[in-house]
């Protein structure tokens, strides 16, 4: 049986956005997810690690194995000091981007989420939530 | 710094993603088989992902970029050996991979080059 934790990174560099996704995926596999459920979070992760490092400079990340409603899971919250966003549903659209990337990192992490909550104040900054739960 | 190895295997380039990518690695390893499919004339680039736990829109940039540059360069790109559970993820993440040549492994990605090199000859055999 799985207990409850929980973990604090910082995403300060490009190795923290892949220390990110190797504890995400220690905390899967505790929770007991599938492989492929497994797969979708720590591809989630990696996704929005890289939008707090790409768009706010670095932030960090609250990981957490923990039970809802009889359901074991991981969620995830990541933060950051960075500008906010001005449109919370342009940003959310595929292929919206202000930076290099390819504008998938929100919407496609939220479509790899069971949830996805999402709060952005301009100058004060970003915070997402996402979680998945064992089927 | 770390290097990601490329191996020459008959006409084409052979590069086996073994670790955790970060943007330096991503970046050298595209300038590394730009200048080897020049120095070599290599007409194929196979990359091996099957080592790969994830594949993200960073490294799905990536593969698409390099696939970009040996195209002009006149060179097959054609990822290989992706798992299951990763294409999956790629699907629902929205990426599509629409650049890229795909083959389920190293052997079919090989196949896929030699099959663009030799057509002609392929034609010959057949009328005889």
């Amino acid at each position: 049986m799985p207990t409850s934790r929980t973990e604090l990174l910082a995403i300060r560099s490009s190795d923290d956005v892949v220390k990110a996704r190797q504890q995400t995926r220690v905390l899967a596999a505790e929770a007991g997810l599938s492989l492929v459920d497994q797969t979708k979070i720590i591809t989630a992760a990696s996704e929005l690690a890289r939008n707090a490092l790409d768009y706010a400079g670095g932030g960090v990340v609250q990981m957490q194995v923990l039970q809802k409603g009889g359901r074991w899971g991981v969620q995830l919250t990541f933060e950051d000091k960075g500008p906010g966003i001005p449109d919370i549903g342009a940003a959310m659209k595929d292929g919206f981007t202000t930076g290099a990337g390819l504008g998938l990192g929100l919407g496609g992490a939220r479509r790899l989420s069971n949830e996805f909550s999402i709060e952005s104040k301009l100058g004060i900054g970003t915070k997402v939530t996402i979680a998945r739960w064992k089927v | 710094m770390d290097r990601i190895p490329i191996l020459k295997l008959g006409d084409a380039l052979l590069v086996t993603i073994q670790v955790d990518m970060h943007d330096r690695l991503a970046t050298a390893l595209e300038e590394d088989l730009t200048n080897k499919i020049v120095t070599l004339g290599a007409k194929g680039v196979l990359i091996d992902i099957s080592a790969l736990e994830i594949v993200d829109s960073f490294i799905g940039r990536m593969l698409d970029n390099i696939a970009a540059v040996s195209r002009i360069l006149d060179a097959d790109t054609v990822v290989v050996g992706m798992r299951p559970a990763v294409a999956i993820t790629l699907v629902e993440l929205g990426l599509s991979l629409s650049g890229v040549k795909t083959a389920l492994n190293v052997e079919r990605g090989m196949a896929l080059i030699q099959r663009r090199l030799e057509p002609e000859d392929e034609d010959a055999d057949e009328q005889d």
